[in-house]
C-alpha cells in the first residue's frame, strides 16, 4: 500500500473528511471563481474576499475526488491573511512542487529566477501533496484551486 | 458452467501476464479497448515480416498478397455482421470517423434548415456531438429520446419524436449503462416515420451475435479495437444505395477514379470513401480478432458474458448492499457486461486509484457520456466491463480492491 499512502497522506485525508472553510460569500463584494477538470468532473468554487490587496475571506464549494477537494482546503487554509504578492509567490512554488516544467512555462521568468524567487516560501502542510506528482493524471486534480485561485485573484484586481 | 474456458482464452492475451504494483493484471477495461491475443499479433507482425506494401497499387508479388490480405480482412468483417456485400464496408480509422462520415457526406447533402435529428440520452459522444456540430452549422434540430429510471429508453413518446424527422441516430448498447436496445424495433418506428437509422454498434459487435440484415438500419458504425483487433480501423457499413448516392467525404488517393486538372471521378464502392492509403496492418490484425471471435462462438461469447455480469452485479450486491449504487439494468439478460456504479461516496477517480494498487483496471469519470451523466446526476461513476478473458476471480479481485478502498476513503 505504499505507493498509495504516499498519495494519499494523512493530513490529505483529514482534508478531505473535514474541508476547512466550506460555505458562501456574498457576491460582491466577494468575487466568485469557478474552475473544472471536464475529463473527471472535479468542481472548485470560490469565494474571495480581497481587501487592500490582502485575502482577508475565502470559502470552497464544489465537488470532486479527494485530491482535488483537499487541495483546495489546503490551499483555502494557507492564503488566508496572505497579501496578493504573497499568494501569488505561493502559487508558484506549489505549481514547481507538484512539476517544475509547467512553472516555467507559465511564469514570467526564466527557471533560475524562478528558483531563486521560491527559496524563501514555506509550503508547510501544502507540501504533503508532493506525493501527487507520481500520478501524472492525478497533477490536474491538485492544481485546480490553485488555478481558480488566480482566476480569481485576476478578477479581483 | 462457463461457455469459454478462459482459462484457455487467458493464456491467448500476452498482457495479462503482467504483474502491476506486485498484483497479477485484473483487466476490466475492455469498452474502453480490448486486449489483443497473441493470433492477432502475430498476423500482423506476419504481414510486416512477409507481405507487406503498399494496396491496390503495386503488381508486383506483395503488393498483390498485401491487397489480396486487405480484402480478405473486409470479407471477413461483412460475414461477421451478416453485411449483404463487401461494397457496403468501408474501411476507416473509427466509428467516430464512420458517424463523422455520414453527418458530413450523408446529412450536409440531405439535411436542411428546420430537418430534425432524433439522439438518446444514452448515447456516446462520438454519436452526439457530429449531430450538435451539424445543428450549429445547419440550423437542425435535434430530439432527445429519455430513458426511463430502469435505465432503459422511454418509449412512450418515440412516436411523436420521430414525427417528421430525418435521422435516429442510436446506440445498441449503452457503454455506461449495459442496455441493449431493441434496434429491429426502432428501426421499424424510424422507417415508418420516414427517418433514416445510424447505429453506433461500438458495444454490440464485440459482444453480440450481429446481423444486420434483420436490424435493417441504414448506417452501422464500429471499431475494431474493442473487439480484440488494433485500434486505428473501424468500419461504417451502410446500405450501398446510400453510399452511391453519397458525396464522397475525404478526397484524395484510392477515393478516384479518374483525376485531371480541373475535375475528378469517384471510385466504386467502397474505395469512394477511403482516401489515403488504409490501415493496412491492422486490417490483417482486425481479420485475426474476427477468426479468434468465431472460433468460439458469438453464441458462446454472449452466454460467457451473461454468466459473468450476473455473478459480478450479484458479487457488488452481496458486498456493498446499500453502499453501493449501480447505474444500469439488473437482468444481466437484457444488457451487455460494461457495469458502471458508484460506492458511497467515494469519488470514481479515487476508487479507480485504490483498485490500480492491486493492478485491477477499470475505468473512471465521464465515459464520453456527459449528457448522461447529467441525466443521472452523478459526475462521473467506476465502470467495471468484462469479456471472454475475465472470470469469476477477476469478479473476485474487484471486490476485494473495492473492499480496500472502502476501508481507506472511510468517513
Amino acid at each position: 500500500m505504499s505507493g498509495l499512502e504516499d498519495l494519499y497522506r494523512e493530513i490529505i485525508l483529514d482534508h478531505y473528511r473535514a474541508p476547512r472553510n466550506r460555505g458562501e460569500l456574498p457576491v460582491p463584494p466577494a468575487v466568485k471563481s469557478e474552475g473544472f477538470n471536464p475529463l473527471c468532473g472535479d468542481e472548485v468554487v470560490l469565494y474571495l474576499d480581497v481587501d487592500d490587496g490582502v485575502v482577508t475571506d475565502l470559502k470552497i464549494a464544489g465537488q470532486g475526488c479527494s485530491i482535488s477537494q483537499a487541495s483546495t482546503s489546503m490551499m483555502s487554509a494557507a492564503v488566508k491573511g496572505k497579501t496578493i504578492a504573497e499568494v501569488r509567490q505561493l502559487t508558484r512554488a506549489f505549481k514547481a512542487l507538484m512539476s517544475i516544467h509547467e512553472s516555467k512555462l507559465e511564469g514570467e521568468q526564466d527557471g533560475s529566477d524562478l528558483e531563486d524567487d521560491l527559496k524563501g516560501v514555506r509550503l508547510g502542510d501544502l507540501e504533503a501533496l508532493q506525493g501527487v506528482v507520481k500520478f501524472p493524471v492525478r497533477i490536474k486534480c491538485a492544481t485546480l484551486a490553485w488555478n481558480t485561485l488566480i482566476q480569481g485573484l485576476d478578477e479581483a484586481t | 458452467m462457463s461457455s469459454i474456458d478462459v482459462a484457455r482464452v487467458k493464456a491467448d492475451f500476452p498482457i495479462l501476464k503482467r504483474v502491476v504494483n506486485g498484483h497479477p493484471l485484473v483487466f476490466l477495461d475492455s469498452a474502453a479497448s480490448a486486449q489483443k491475443p497473441i493470433q492477432v499479433l502475430e498476423a500482423m507482425d506476419r504481414l510486416a515480416r512477409e507481405s507487406y506494401a503498399n494496396v491496390h497499387r503495386g503488381v508486383y508479388t506483395i503488393a498483390e498478397e498485401a491487397s489480396a490480405k486487405f480484402e480478405a480482412s473486409r470479407a471477413a468483417v461483412a460475414r461477421f455482421i451478416g453485411a449483404p456485400s463487401t461494397r457496403e464496408v468501408i474501411f476507416l480509422r473509427n466509428a467516430t470517423e464512420a458517424i463523422n462520415l455520414v453527418a458530413y457526406s450523408w446529412a450536409r447533402s440531405n439535411l436542411v434548415e428546420g430537418d430534425a435529428i432524433v439522439l438518446t440520452e444514452m448515447e456516446h459522444h462520438a454519436n452526439v456531438v457530429p449531430w450538435l456540430m451539424l445543428a450549429e452549422e445547419r440550423g437542425i434540430e435535434l430530439r432527445w429520446a429519455p430513458i426511463t429510471s430502469d435505465f432503459v429508453l422511454d418509449l412512450d413518446g418515440l412516436d411523436e419524436l420521430l414525427h417528421n424527422a430525418k435521422l435516429l441516430a442510436v446506440t445498441a448498447s449503452s457503454n455506461v449503462l449495459g442496455t441493449i436496445n431493441d434496434i429491429p424495433l426502432l428501426v421499424q418506428a424510424a422507417h415508418a416515420a420516414g427517418a433514416l437509422v445510424l447505429v453506433d454498434a461500438c458495444q454490440s459487435v464485440p459482444h453480440l451475435v450481429t446481423d444486420i440484415t434483420a436490424w435493417d438500419a441504414d448506417f452501422v458504425a464500429f471499431s475494431a479495437h474493442k473487439m480484440l483487433g488494433p485500434s486505428g480501423i473501424g468500419a461504417l457499413w451502410a446500405r450501398s444505395e446510400l453510399l452511391e448516392a453519397m458525396p464522397p467525404f475525404l478526397g484524395g488517393g484510392e477515393m478516384i477514379r479518374d483525376v485531371t486538372k480541373t475535375g475528378f471521378t469517384t471510385n466504386e464502392l467502397p474505395w469512394k470513401f477511403e482516401a489515403g492509403t488504409p490501415a493496412i496492418t491492422e486490417a490483417i490484425g482486425w481479420h485475426a480478432a474476427i477468426d479468434y471471435l468465431e472460433d468460439l462462438g458469438m453464441d458462446n461469447v454472449r452466454a460467457h458474458e451473461v454468466s459473468i455480469t450476473d455473478y459480478a452485479l450479484g458479487a457488488l450486491e452481496a458486498n456493498f448492499e446499500d453502499r453501493i449504487t449501480i447505474y444500469g439494468p439488473r437482468d444481466p439478460a437484457a444488457r451487455g457486461s460494461a457495469v458502471s456504479f458508484l460506492l458511497q461516496e467515494i469519488h470514481a477517480h479515487d476508487v479507480s486509484q485504490v483498485l490500480d494498487e492491486y493492478g485491477v483496471c477499470v475505468r473512471a469519470g465521464h465515459h464520453c457520456a456527459k449528457p448522461l451523466m447529467r441525466v443521472l446526476g452523478v459526475p462521473a461513476t467506476s465502470r467495471a466491463s468484462f469479456y471472454i478473458y475475465n472470470d469469476e476471480d477477476d469478479v473476485d479481485a474487484l471486490v476485494s480492491a473495492l473492499k480496500n478502498a472502502e476501508k481507506f476513503f472511510a468517513i
